[in-house]
């Protein structure tokens, strides 16, 4: 039943405003992806337009090679889950769950047994008979993956299934969901803002910003390896350092910046450019009070207890940089330091990417 | 402090009670009373004054047209009300915003006015039978109310409810009746209710409508008051008031039964 999906270069308009631009993404048949990125930048969309509540104003989708693009929402066997739960009010919880099996003629003894099955998955059971206005909102989630999942449809979506649940219960759920949905082997998408969860429970991430595709991997290749500036920041690379070739001997790479020297092995990143940007988290530069350290001038400026770290605003002749120092020596603002970068907790971004 | 309501507070809820129902029981009373002017408190007890409207063929005739513009008016603006209010919410951000405030320009419009503008362009203007111009008045002045009512029900109706029902299958014009409706359920009843009386109790409209032959309850009533002071007139208010509960009797009963049997 697990099915390919296939976004091809699809665009998307409220009116005379475009929202997505050429969007492609492929998920393979059982993956999960996840669509990630900050309020309104198009993840919602993306959904509807696959599940057939918006029409693209150019492109088209498959689902297992059969073009849904034409396909009304009713026919194209997606399983929904939405923010708001967006259970029926009316029915109890075992009809809601039965509501699928029911527009496909399945009989009443059928329905209550598969929909008893799937809400015995959930640990529901017991509370079949109830009204949705009488659960939990972590219940009322696990009716509404249920209800989704019992109609074995070949593509699951979710469109921020744990924001209106409380931290705890969020970490909790995303497990659950993530058992279920590899349980079935159900391709997936599923839309969060939220990076550690994106991240924690996807076999790839599409990371979005304003209606367009930034970049698609693996969660370790996103963490590690971000492809443009954008993605980098995202990530937490928020240290972006622009540097210049200056020599080259075999595998090391001489590059300067600003009075800093810096050799970088090639192989830890492939081909350097001539200019390119460096780009490192908080933690991968070293606070040095050497001042013999090759490395950025810096004075420091308002320091930031992290619990694992003392973090520092650092004002240098290359920016606004921010670094992590250790915690046994504390140190004043205004203190004069050395920040050095740590090539392998470093990645680099070409230059032009600059925005 | 008490969970206990002030004294003052209930004094002032039963005073606005009293001036509540003190017409209503002042209308029963003098509808009870034997004699053969309209008189409270009653004076001696009897029932004489509503056999007298049933043996009045104007009354008779009255109040059955009266009931068959007002059922008819009310399901008519149901009708058109209902998928009014519906497309108003669900195509919000679409749709331009006047199109909402069309619906309330007949409340907007003295009756009186209205109710002539109608005579010039349906009775006058096309010949239209009179009841159909009644009928068609009252449609007009009920729905505002309808397409108000219902969509203040609406506007707490979350619609991806609606869309997780079509996801999972069901056509949209099939949810409507199986997931939309049964969800504003109580505003089509509130609507039923609030546009059933409103025209059984408009007076302003029919005056212009209604012509020979053909009227309606309120307007007989008026034509007897101009020539009669018997207590006919309070009995049939007294009977106006419990075929009114009886409806919205009826229509809590049925309407909330047939969306509960989905
Ligand atoms: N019904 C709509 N009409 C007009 N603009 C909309 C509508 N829905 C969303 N938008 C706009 O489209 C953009 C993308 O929205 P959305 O896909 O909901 O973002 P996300 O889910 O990533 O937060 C936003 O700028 C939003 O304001
Ligand atoms: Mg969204």
């Amino acid at each position: 039943m697990t099915q390919p999906l296939d976004i091809n270069a699809v665009s998307a308009h409220y009116g005379t405003t475009k929202v997505l631009e050429d969007l492609s993404l492929s998920v393979q048949a059982g993956e999960l992806v996840s669509l990630l990125g900050a309020s309104g930048c198009g993840k919602t969309t993306t959904l509807r337009l696959i599940a057939g509540f918006l029409a693209p104003t150019s492109g088209s989708i498959s689902l297992g090679g059969r073009d849904l693009t034409r396909l009304p929402t009713h026919k194209r066997d997606i399983g929904l889950v939405f923010q708001n739960y967006a259970l029926f009010p009316h029915l109890s919880v075992l009809d809601n769950v039965a509501f699928g099996l029911k527009q496909r003629g399945i009989g009443a003894d059928e329905r209550r047994k598969r929909a008893m099955a799937m809400l015995e998955r959930v640990g529901l059971a017991p509370l079949a008979e109830r009204a949705p206005g009488a659960l939990s909102g972590g219940q009322k989630q696990r009716v509404a993956l249920a209800r989704a999942l019992v109609i074995e449809p070949p593509l699951l979506m979710f469109d921020e299934p744990l924001s209106n649940l409380d931290a705890k219960l969020r970490v909790d759920m995303r497990v659950e969901i993530r058992q279920l949905q590899r349980a079935n082997g159900t391709t997936s998408v599923y839309v969060t803002h939220d990076q550690e969860e994106a991240f924690s429970i996807s076999d790839r991430v599409a990371i979005m910003n304003a209606g367009r595709l930034m970049q698609f991997d693996r969660p370790e290749v996103l963490y590690r390896r971000p492809a443009n500036t954008f993605v980098a920041r995202f990530v937490g690379f928020e240290n972006i350092i622009p540097l210049k070739v200056v020599a080259r001997d075999g595998d090391i790479v001489v590059a300067e910046t600003a009075g800093m020297r810096l050799r970088l092995p090639q192989s830890l990143f492939g081909q350097i450019p001539d200019t390119f940007l460096l780009a490192t988290r908080p933690d991968g530069l070293v606070v040095s009070t050497d001042p013999a350290a090759e490395g950025l001038s810096a004075q420091l400026g308002l320091r930031t207890y992290l619990g694992r770290a003392y973090q520092y605003q650092c004002e240098t002749p290359a920016g606004h940089l921010i670094a992590n120092g250790s915690l046994t020596t504390p140190l004043e603002a205004g203190t004069n330091v050395k920040l050095v970068p740590m090539p392998e907790q470093c990645t680099i971004l070409a230059a032009e990417d600059a925005r | 402090m008490s969970d206990r309501p002030h004294p003052v507070l209930i004094g002032i809820a039963a005073l606005v009670y009293l001036f509540l129902m003190l017409p209503l029981v002042i209308v029963v009373g003098a509808a009870l009373s034997d004699t053969t002017y309209l008189t409270f408190p009653p004076q001696g007890l009897s029932l004489r004054w509503f056999q007298n409207i049933f043996e009045i063929s104007a009354f008779r005739r009255t109040i059955v047209t009266s009931l068959q513009i007002a059922l008819l008016g009310t399901l008519i603006a149901l009708l058109i009300g209902i998928p009014a209010a519906y497309a108003l919410n669900r195509f919000r951000i679409e749709l331009p915003k006047w199109l909402g405030t069309l619906f309330v320009l007949p409340i907007l419009v003295p009756e009186i006015v209205f109710g002539f503008a109608l005579l010039k362009s349906l009775t006058v203007g096309t010949g239209a039978p009179i009841f159909l111009s009644l009928l068609i008045g009252h449609t007009l002045i009920v729905l505002p109310y309808v397409v108000r009512v219902i969509s203040a029900s609406l506007a707490s109706f979350d619609f991806s409810i609606e869309e997780a029902a079509i996801s999972l299958g069901s056509a949209p014009v099939k949810t409507f009746f199986t997931i939309v409706l049964p969800n504003v359920r109580a505003g089509v009843i509130a609507a039923f209710i609030l546009a059933f009386i409103t025209s059984l109790n408009d007076v302003s409209v029919s005056l212009f409508l209604t012509g020979p032959g053909i009227s309606t309850l309120p307007i007989q009533i008026l034509a007897h008051v101009e020539q009669f002071f018997d207590p006919t007139v309070a009995s049939v208010s007294v009977l106006l008031m419990f075929l009114t509960v009886a409806v919205m009797a009826i229509v809590e009963r049925t309407l909330g039964l047939t969306f509960l049997a989905k």
